[in-house]
């Protein structure tokens, strides 16, 4: 059986056997009854040699395109510094687990501790976890978090302008988990204020989950709203954009009391959808609550200063049923690709990164406006770099045309004539004026047509 | 408190005219309140205490129900009411200086109980069952 | 180790002025975010670090020194499957034609990436024994989670709403009744007999029509092998509940047993233990479920179907089915972890995946029989791909469990899990895997031996271990009483 991954020889096996008191490999297995051992081989394919294993991957990425990204909705195509890469690769991250060894897992701890700081500073809030699976099951674990700080109320709001994919997980856990969750209405493209209001004033709502900026682009004002949700007792939960509270608001600024979304915007790649990093942060006297893992400071033995999980014994391990959360494995070593990207980025680097988002998207609302058909959603209000338009031709074509000829994935389809456009920094003055072309062309060709 | 694992033996305090429940939680007496809180026994085999998880003032506790949990750093423990009644005080010390829980677990209780029923105290162990009851 | 680094955090590095980026110019900078409400921005800036490229990459290349990864040296970490992680996974996961896919982008523009999540799925099908599976679970206690509600959801299509309990095991992972509590079902614990074996005694009494189904963990977490399956496995769909696998150990099954052949209807397998992908400290893992014939309609959205078009070509789908229990992730999971786990089926093939297990339980095996003179050996014969000692034979010397973990990192080892599972007070759970060679487990047995000498004869030696690690024993409860979790808090903190 000589291959590559498994270094016993025949004579290292009948050696080991003989110490075992084991005459065979099979006997190793005689505990299991004998009509419930597998007697034939997978029905899978032989092993393939490493030149095979490339052959066969690169023909199936031939039935890949990539594409430049006019679309975001929860997964943002943004410019990441190759150091990123290249220290994620470390095999020292890559290959170890989870930091219980502290002694020996300091660069693990060191940087989660750094990850768990600079999310404290982006969002405005003063701790966060060191990591979630992505920003939809963050928020979800939010509102669970919410209702067991709550004790004796167990109804969720969320918002009608949160991302529906959001959306659904949280739905999916609320059911399962017992939680009665309600939409909050929206009104011209935000949160309808007065059914907010409304709702809280019951005084029976552990917490309200609403978007910043929301599932249309719009930067909703959420003035008043925390204090409004305090005097009832209720939390204001805020899922974010992760790159976007380089400039916004953050939900400490805006007073809420969880912060929550997808880290993929800082310095992950898309992916196809996975794997990204959901962050959780929130204040000080909720810390107890928080779902997951934690690293503190302290000192060891030799009073040096040290990192370490901490608060452990909220978590499944030893709180098994009453822990504040299932998670165990979390995206650790892709919280160490926000940390890195934001240590390289700084302030400056997030601040041109939505310089260049919000005039790219505001150039092409524009353009595409002075076309005929094209009309804003939810005109005056204000956006940073996501927007919806009004389409009244046939989308799903018009998305074909710019796909064949600008290999241009030209935004999400949200509504039958509405389209979520997004643009980020790797999408270029050009892109975007050969992507008005093509659409001024298509337009101007229905004319034609008719 | 739940399952506590025993893994040391050393001698522990116990005190006579006080209550106490096979969860290692003691009721001390005063009128019809219940000062509760663990036993000394409880807290050496939790090791350091670091968090106290209390109920708040006016809940209604039941015997042999939840009312809390104390954590160490390695292991957390349930606390179970020895008796029933409506919380009128909780000990806002410990959420400073969990620690003082170690320090003497009978001056540092945890809640005080409008009992509602005191006859449940006869279902408890005193001082001398108890020390049999550790094994001590 | 450079020692002016080691121990700085990225934060004490700052100065002022320095950057580590590079972005295109804006040729579009009459448009600006300062033309938004000026309630909407930010007021105060965040305090990240300002710092040059290099700095950067030195800081975290002298960070990942104070780090073991299995790359590092043998790791033999109980319930964690520390196995090889292949390179040529990394390469291939890499490929810019999938990692710069968006997850929403025209489907015909993803056929490949959809195939990787098809094949992926038919193959772990074959492994298991199981009917179809769902790679979106972002992890194993994700998989669980959604296991679970792939269970209720059965029992409520069936108006069947009274199944809330759920048997756990309480030789259990942590993760089982903390997955079943998030999905709104009561735990009920068996108890294990004397042999480590669930105690179908006292199962029987469980059994009623309230109970939704039953988790087990085959070979249990004391790596014994669930003898009595097939009868547990019978009781519980008797009395009408369904039987969940923990796929936490599946790695001694490789090649010998499939959970689907032995009485299980919903499972999740770790892709980070058993189809070698890094762990990444801590993650990203990937935990899909599979289920048995009956149950795939519950599955959870999005699901990726498979078709033939007009021209006889494979045509790949992302469907959302109707009586799915709905969405648990966004997209389609950790898609990136998939790449890894199908390079590793695809390289092995099963002409080498059916080693797997009888190798890694013949390390397992052969590291037990020759350690169990010196380490207490609560429960004899044969076991699959971990075992567990109940500390050091000889208990008298006042060296626990918790000194031998951190002296063996003085000799270059990672520690086994240490206090799991529950049953044994000085519990030390040992798993190598079917990578590590006769010379390595050798010499990690020496090792064990010398320290259970130590304990012997210099016990302080060994209770005040790690010696020679980047730092000593730390203070837990200080840092749980203090609870300094960010740079802000540290720096508000003179002693540290």
């Amino acid at each position: 059986m000589s291959y590559k991954f498994f270094p016993h020889t025949e004579d290292d096996i009948r050696s080991m056997l003989n110490t075992c008191g084991e005459k065979s490999l099979d006997d190793l297995y005689k505990d299991i009854p004998e009509d419930l051992v597998l007697k034939k081989e997978y029905g899978l394919p032989e092993g393939l040699s490493e030149i095979e294993v490339r052959k066969f991957f690169n023909s199936l990425a031939q039935g890949n395109e990539t594409l430049k990204c006019l679309i975001g909705a929860g997964c943002y195509d943004h410019y990441s510094p190759s150091v990123v890469n290249n220290i994620v690769s470390r095999s020292e991250f890559l290959t170890s687990y989870t930091p219980y060894q502290a002694e020996i897992s300091q660069g693990t701890l060191q940087y989660i501790f750094e990850y768990q700081s600079m999310m404290a500073m982006l969002t405005g809030m003063e701790v966060s976890n060191a990591s979630m699976y992505d920003g939809c099951t963050a928020t979800a674990e939010a509102m669970m978090m919410a209702v067991a700080a709550a004790k004796k109320r167990n109804k969720v709001l969320i918002s009608a302008t949160v991302n529906p994919i959001v959306r659904r997980v949280v739905e999916t856990y609320a059911k399962f988990n017992g939680v009665v969750l309600e939409t909050i209405a929206e009104a011209d493209g935000v949160t309808d204020k007065s059914d907010f209001e409304a709702k809280v004033a019951a005084d029976d709502v552990a917490g309200v989950i609403v978007a910043a900026p929301n599932f249309y682009g719009i930067v909703e004002d959420y003035t008043g709203w925390a204090d409004f949700c305090h005097a009832h007792k209720t939390l204001l939960i805020m899922n974010c954009v992760a790159s976007t509270l380089g400039v916004l608001k953050t939900p400490g600024e805006w007073g809420a009391d969880i912060a929550v979304g997808d880290g993929q915007s800082l310095g992950i790649p898309m992916n196809f959808g996975g794997p990204y990093v959901g962050f959780l942060c929130t204040s000080k006297k909720l810390i107890r609550k928080m779902p997951g893992r934690i690293v503190g400071a302290t000192t060891d033995m030799d009073g040096k200063r040290t990192f370490v999980l901490t608060l452990q014994a909220r978590e499944q391990h030893i709180r098994r049923e009453k822990a504040t959360s299932n998670i165990c494995s979390n995206e650790s070593l892709m919280a160490l690709y926000v940390t890195v990207y934001m240590a390289l980025m700084g302030k400056e680097g997030l601040k041109e990164v939505n310089e260049l988002g919000y005039s790219g998207a505001h150039y092409l609302a524009e353009k595409l406006c002075e076309l005929k058909g094209f009309s804003m959603a939810y005109p005056d209000k204000p956006f940073l770099n996501e927007f919806a338009v009004k389409f009244d031709g046939d989308i799903e074509d018009l998305q074909n045309v710019l796909l064949d000829y600008n290999g241009v994935q030209l935004g999400l389809k949200i509504a039958d004539n509405t389209l979520l456009l997004c643009v980020t920094e790797t999408i270029s003055k050009d892109d975007l004026d050969e992507v008005v072309l093509t659409c001024k062309a298509y337009t101007e060709g229905e004319d034609e047509d008719e | 408190m739940g399952n506590t694992k025993l893994k040391t033996t050393t001698m522990s305090k116990i005190i006579e005219g006080y209550y106490y429940s096979e969860s290692h939680e003691y009721v001390k007496v005063e009128g019809n309140i219940g000062f509760v809180g663990i036993t000394d026994h409880a807290q050496h085999e939790l090791g350091n205490v670091v968090y106290v998880d209390m109920p708040e003032v006016d809940d209604e506790v039941n015997a042999g129900e939840e009312f809390g949990a104390v954590e160490s750093v390695k292991a957390a423990s349930d606390l179970f009411s020895p008796v029933s009644g409506t919380v009128v005080e909780v000990n806002e010390a410990l959420d400073d200086e969990p620690g003082l829980v170690n320090k003497d677990a009978y001056e540092n209780w945890i809640m005080k109980v409008e009992m509602s029923d005191a006859s449940e105290l006869e279902n408890l162990m005193d001082a001398a069952a108890y020390k049999a009851f550790i094994g001590e | 180790m450079n020692n002016t680094y080691y121990g700085k955090l990225i934060f004490e590095l700052s100065k002022p002025g320095r950057k580590g980026y590079s972005l295109p110019k804006n040729e579009l900078s009459e448009y600006s975010t300062a033309q938004l409400p000026e309630n909407l921005l930010r007021v105060e800036e965040p305090a990240l670090p300002e710092v040059d490229e290099l700095t950067v990459v030195r800081h975290y290349t002298n960070m990942s020194n104070n780090n073991f990864g299995v790359d590092t040296g043998f790791y033999p970490l109980g319930s964690c499957t520390m196995k090889y992680n292949p390179k040529i996974n990394e390469e291939i996961a890499a490929h810019p034609e999938f990692t710069g896919l968006h997850p929403l982008q025209n489907v015909e523009t993803v056929q490949g990436a959809l195939a990787v999540y098809y094949q992926l799925q038919r193959s772990l099908s074959e492994i298991a024994g199981m009917s179809e599976f769902t790679l979106n679970p972002f992890a194993g206690a994700h998989g669980e989670l959604t296991g679970l509600m792939v269970i209720r959801s059965y029992h409520m299509s069936r108006g069947d709403a009274k199944r809330t309990k759920i048997i756990v095991p309480d030789s259990a992972h942590g993760t089982n009744p903390a997955s079943a509590a998030v999905c709104g079902l009561d735990v009920v614990e068996v108890k294990s007999k004397p042999d480590g074996r669930v105690d179908v005694e006292d199962l029987k009494p469980l059994l009623d029509d309230t109970i939704a189904g039953m988790m087990m963990t085959n070979p249990n977490t004391l790596g014994l092998f669930e003898n009595n399956i097939a009868e547990i496995a019978k009781l519980v769909h008797d009395c009408g509940g369904l039987m969940y696998y923990d796929g936490a150990n599946l790695n001694p099954m490789l090649g010998k047993c499939r959970p689907g052949d032995i009485g299980f209807d919903v499972m999740h397998i770790n892709l980070h233990k058993t189809f070698s992908t890094p762990h990444g400290g801590g993650g990203p893992g990937s935990g899909p479920i599979g289920v048995r014939e009956g149950l795939e309609q519950f599955l959870p959205n999005p699901r990726v179907t498979c078709d033939f078009n007009e021209d006889g070509m494979v045509d790949y789908k992302i469907d959302m089915g109707e009586e799915s229990l709905g969405s648990i992730s966004g997209f389609l999971g950790n898609f990136g972890i998939m790449m890894r786990a199908l390079t590793y089926i695809v390289t092995l093939g099963s002409d080498n995946l059916k080693w797997v297990g009888p190798l890694a339980t013949l390390n397992a095996n052969y590291i037990k029989e020759s350690l169990k003179d010196c380490y207490e050996l609560p429960i004899e014969g044969v076991c699959k791909h971990e075992f567990v000692f109940d500390g050091l034979k000889d208990k008298s010397t006042g060296v626990t469990t918790l000194d031998v973990a951190k002296r063996l990192l003085d000799y270059g080892y990672h520690a086994p899990t240490i206090y799991f599972p529950l049953l044994f007070h000085q519990a030390l759970m040992i798993e190598p895997t079917e990578n590590e060679s006769k010379e390595t487990l050798d010499g990690f047995i020496e090792v064990m031996k010398k320290i259970a000498q130590e304990a012997k004869d210099d016990p302080e030696l060994v209770k005040t271990a790690p010696h020679t690690t980047p730092v000593r024993r730390l203070d837990d409860t200080k840092a749980a009483l203090k609870q300094i979790v960010t740079w802000n808090e540290l720096c508000a903190v003179e002693e540290l």
